[in-house]
């Protein structure tokens, strides 16, 4: 699946790198642990998490996520938006919180 | 080999400063070293060790040191990785590679990191993994994953 099919789902609003929403998504992972993340999370997955910093661009680059999906209504900061720039990696956020942002991925993924 | 010539060494070798406390430059030595494996032609799960060894090194320094540096030293048999830092150093080691023991302050939890699983997850991705410390001097971690 690509990665502008789940937008709608999850009812994302793009941040930034809108020429890279046609990358694939094939799984998620749910964390806020970032070694967590460094240790489990699989390529092309969506990160969904409350972390907001900009070191959170620096797990997804380096494991080749698909993408950081921010819950629960918080806002990246700035410098995550211009680190996630600079390193092509798209962020978006939703107001659902992680289990539900979670649970409409899941059943996309797996319908 | 001909008379006279010294056998050339192909290792490529690398190193990377990296400052305590900088969180923004946080992870960029660890980009950069994965950028090289992947021009050089590693294969994809090599990287993906070889990544999170540097970027739990890197962490690793960026919380707990003053300063730092990752050595790398590349071959097409074998990626070493040495991190080796000026800080408080490790007092028990033993309880440092515990999974969920970590002395990062509260700070630094609230920001996802100090779970205490980021020297277990460098040994996890090792094929030698050695780690020696001086107490109120520094730490010196060395890592090796074999091409294989």
């Amino acid at each position: 699946m690509k990665l502008s099919e789940t937008i709608g789902e999850l009812e994302a609003e793009v941040k930034c790198c809108e020429s890279s929403l046609d990358r694939d998504v094939s799984w998620c992972y749910c964390s806020d642990l970032l070694s967590d993340v460094m240790a489990n999370a699989k390529k092309d997955s969506i990160w969904i998490t409350l972390q907001t910093h900009p070191n959170i661009v620096a797990v997804a680059s380096l494991l080749g996520l698909s993408a950081i999906l921010v819950s629960r209504g918080a806002e990246p900061d700035p410098e995550t938006i211009a680190k996630a720039v600079q390193e092509n990696i798209p962020v978006l956020t939703t107001k659902l919180p992680t289990f539900e942002a979670a649970g409409r991925l899941y059943n996309l993924l797996n319908g | 080999m001909e008379k006279g010539k010294k056998p050339v060494s192909k290792d490529i070798k690398h190193e990377y400063p990296i400052r305590g406390m900088d969180f923004v430059a946080a992870g960029e030595a660890s980009s950069n070293i994965k950028h090289t494996l992947q021009l050089i032609g590693f294969a994809p799960a090599i990287i993906r060790r070889a990544a999170i060894a540097a970027y739990e090194s890197e962490m690793n320094i960026v919380i707990h040191a003053t300063e730092g540096t990752l050595k790398t030293t590349i071959s097409p048999e074998r990626i070493e990785i040495i991190a080796a830092d000026t800080g408080p150093g490790i007092p028990d080691i033993e309880l440092a590679m515990r999974e969920g023991y970590s002395t990062a302050p509260d700070h630094i939890r609230e920001m996802g990191f100090g779970a205490g699983m980021g020297l277990p997850n460098i040994k996890n991705v090792s094929d030698e993994f050695t780690l020696d410390s001086t107490f109120g001097k520094g730490t010196t971690l060395k890592v090796v994953i074999y091409n294989q």
